[in-house]
């Protein structure tokens, strides 16, 4: 069975369509790879999927693991499994990463009936991940994002990911801002988390982030809509040819 | 290893926030009372002189006080709005019945009972509620427990009388210790202070008084709890904490009423003074019912709090987390007399619904050298009105003075308000006051993250808010800002969306 599934989505965005039908199947274990020009959705998509407030869905569905998500509130579908590593991570002053790590975490097991972990258990599990991320473990006990550097924002997103473990993970444009070195340990942490079990939606504008973690799917998005689907090579071929190239 | 218990403490604080819900305060004890009925006139005064059995001075000075009130008008400055208050409609007495119980063990049960649901244990093993999981090691609380206009009990008298330590209510202090009373009762806020003072003056009721001898240090935290029951009727109390040269003592204080329709009057008087090189901690946690979703009902609290660093190098400092009431209009102020001396002031005031708020404090440097500091956290939700109003005053012998301020003000939604009044009135050029202040909101973004990760909005809001307060929590001691963090969650209920 598919992990999501996808059904002619149509959203609008303040009464303006935005996307016009996306179709799209992924299964456990899968890499796809999203890209398209600006203004094609694709942030679109990844907002919807986790659904966020202002993204109206006129028409179609989704669903993780075969059940209809569609109408769910946002820390719903968050616990089933659903992960959005943010484009413009927001800050929070004042709230600790830990503390905002521990609430997630025990939401999640709470979710699952399960007791949540120690604070000791948990704080080993932290700093683990931290450091997995070459993140110092001050890091934890600083704000949420307060502060932060472009890269180390979307590291946090990155530590996030590997704490929380969820069955899918849709990453909107991780590798924008982010020098060589930090491209590295983000992808690292990317490879880290695939696994049989899960799935990850890579949203991209470039090839760049693709070298290090290999899609198994590339999906072209332009005017709302998937106009191209392959695999990596075809992700190689945009990078030569640009985005016009398919227009023709 | 330290730093892994730092992060601990704070996930501890974390999850002791999570549990709780709305006004459990609320409910009504049902006890045979011996209250006066709804009037002032001098006779009325008189009445609860004689009901304490004062002698003849302290009821000259009530009445003393009660013509200065006659002759005084509401003040109207304050940014709040409420009708006018018919003073002939509240009655200025109500106790429960029967004589003044010698010991813990004469204490009606029923009242035990209603101490206990409130988590204020009376009983001298016990500490105070949810205090067992958060440190197993916390210190022991010695607890006043005012019920309407009487001290019900105090607890840990013996043990706080073996270090010197004076702790009972205010009707005993008149009657055993006149000479510390007689000299400092009104020498910090004057009878004709301000209207409210001037009317407390009257007809106060109890209250605590704390005397700390020198070079002592209280052994254990002091708290009084105090609780409205009775309807119509008004709670006037009076505090009155003197810490000797060297001394040092922390106080606790709580309050809670039943949920009522009319609003309800409380008008106390708090006075700190510290002599020489003495410290006093005064922390406050009100949670006086706030009124209900239309704004009916709720306690009008006018209270004036104030401390007199009367020493060199004393200090005051003053936290307070204000989350009920459905009028707060409260300055906890420090006059920095003594040389080097310290005055801080560190609040938290959360409104929402109809609640009004002004609050603030009043910091007055006489002394050379004397420092302030002043953080005040307002948050307001609903339809509420969230007020800061702070002075901070240099005269012409404060040398060397510096203060510093930091107001911020979190709004959730956009149907509430926030603002500020600073004063700042300097007679020298060499002292120092800085003043900072933010505004800022819980943005739908910051919610959808927190959703986004699996935390519900309510959660999340008490997240966001716990963090923007945690600088005045810190100054708590442990159990209280626990008990704080916990009383936001509970007052945030139902302010998302």
């Amino acid at each position: 069975m598919s992990l999501l599934r996808v059904e002619d989505l149509h959203v609008e965005v303040d009464a303006k369509p935005i996307l016009a039908g996306i179709d799209l199947e992924v299964r456990a274990g899968e890499v796809h790879a999203v890209m398209g020009p600006n203004g094609s959705g694709k942030s679109t998509l990844a907002n919807v999927l986790a659904g966020r407030p202002g993204y109206d869905v006129t028409r179609g569905c989704v669903t993780v693991d075969g059940e209809d998500v569609t109408g769910l509130e946002p820390e719903e579908r968050s616990l089933r499994g659903l992960f959005l590593a943010f484009q413009y991570p927001i800050e929070i002053p004042g709230v600790s990463n830990m503390e905002f790590l521990k609430a997630a975490v025990d939401a999640h097991a709470l979710g699952r009936g399960e007791d949540p972990p120690s604070a000791v258990e948990f704080v080993k599990r932290a700093r683990a991940a931290a450091s997995r991320l070459a993140l110092n473990p001050d890091f934890l006990k600083r704000g949420v994002n307060d502060g932060f550097s472009g890269g180390e924002k979307k590291r946090n997103e990155i530590l996030q990911m590997l704490i929380l473990e969820p069955r899918l993970a849709v990453l909107d444009e991780t590798d924008s801002g982010l020098d060589i070195d930090a491209l590295g340990v983000v992808a690292d942490g990317i490879n880290a988390f695939r696994d049989v079990g899960n799935a990850v939606i890579l949203v991209t504008h470039y090839q760049r982030l693709l070298n290090y973690v290999v899609p198994d799917h590339v999906h072209v998005l332009a005017n709302g809509r998937i106009v191209r689907s392959g695999d990596a090579s075809l992700a190689l071929e945009l990078e030569e040819r640009g985005y016009g190239w398919l227009d023709a | 290893m330290s730093e892994q218990s730092n992060e601990l403490a704070d996930l501890v604080g974390a999850e002791h926030a999570a549990t709780g819900r709305e006004y459990t305060a609320g409910f009504v004890t049902e006890i045979e009372t011996d209250t006066l009925p709804p009037g002032l006139d001098e006779n009325v005064v008189r009445a609860i002189s004689g009901k304490k059995e004062e002698p003849a001075w302290m009821t000259e000075w009530r009445l003393d006080a009660f013509g200065r009130w006659q002759r005084m008008r509401t003040p109207r400055w304050a940014h709040v709005q409420f009708p006018d208050i018919d003073f002939q409609a509240i009655s200025y007495f109500s106790a429960p019945k029967g004589d003044a119980p010698k010991s813990l063990d004469e204490v009606d049960p029923e009242l035990l009972r209603t101490y206990e649901k409130l988590g204020i244990p009376l009983h001298e093993r016990a500490r105070l509620a949810g205090v067992e999981t958060a440190a197993e090691d916390a210190p022991q609380v010695a607890v006043d427990a005012v019920f309407d206009s009487v001290s019900v009990a105090t607890t840990f008298k013996e043990r706080l009388a073996e270090a010197g330590v004076v702790f009972c209510s205010m009707s005993e202090a008149i009657r055993e210790h006149p000479e510390l009373v007689r000299k400092y009762l009104g020498s910090v806020v004057p009878k004709p202070d301000n209207f409210y003072a001037a009317l407390n003056s009257a007809v106060f009721s109890d209250g605590s008084f704390v005397y700390v001898p020198k070079n002592t240090r209280c052994p254990m935290e002091l708290s009084t709890y105090f609780r409205i029951n009775a309807e119509n009727t008004g709670q006037f109390e009076r505090t009155l904490i003197i810490a000797d040269e060297g001394a040092y003592v922390s106080y606790l204080e709580g309050c809670t009423a039943p949920m009522r329709d009319d609003n309800q009057l409380h008008a106390a008087v708090v006075e700190l003074v510290a002599l020489a090189d003495a410290e006093i901690k005064y922390s406050t946690v009100q949670n006086w019912y706030p009124g209900d979703e239309q704004g009916n009902g709720g306690i009008y609290n006018f209270v004036t709090k104030r401390g007199a660093c009367l020493g060199e190098r004393s200090k005051i400092s003053w936290t307070q987390v204000e989350t009920g009431s459905a009028i707060t209009w409260k300055y906890p102020s420090v006059v920095l007399r003594g040389a080097d001396s310290v005055g801080e002031f560190y609040s938290v005031a959360l409104t929402r619904n109809f609640q009004q708020a002004d609050t603030g404090t009043k910091m007055t440097h006489i002394g050379p050298r004397t420092k302030s500091t002043i953080v005040s956290k307002g948050i307001s939700a609903g339809r509420s009105q969230n007020s800061y109003r702070g002075r901070v005053r240099m005269n012409p012998g404060a040398k060397g003075a510096r203060n510093y301020t930091q107001c911020d003000s979190l709004l959730i939604g956009d149907a509430c308000g926030a603002h500020t009044f600073p004063y700042i009135e300097s007679k020298l050029p060499s002292a120092v006051v800085e003043h900072e202040a933010t505004t800022s909101k819980v943005s739908d973004e910051q919610l959808f993250l927190c959703q986004q990760r699996g935390i519900e909005p309510e959660r999340a809001v008490a997240m966001i808010v716990n963090g923007f307060c945690r600088d005045v929590f810190r100054t708590l001691p442990m159990e209280f800002a626990v008990e704080a963090a916990k009383l936001l969650e509970v007052s945030l209920e139902g302010a998302v969306g």
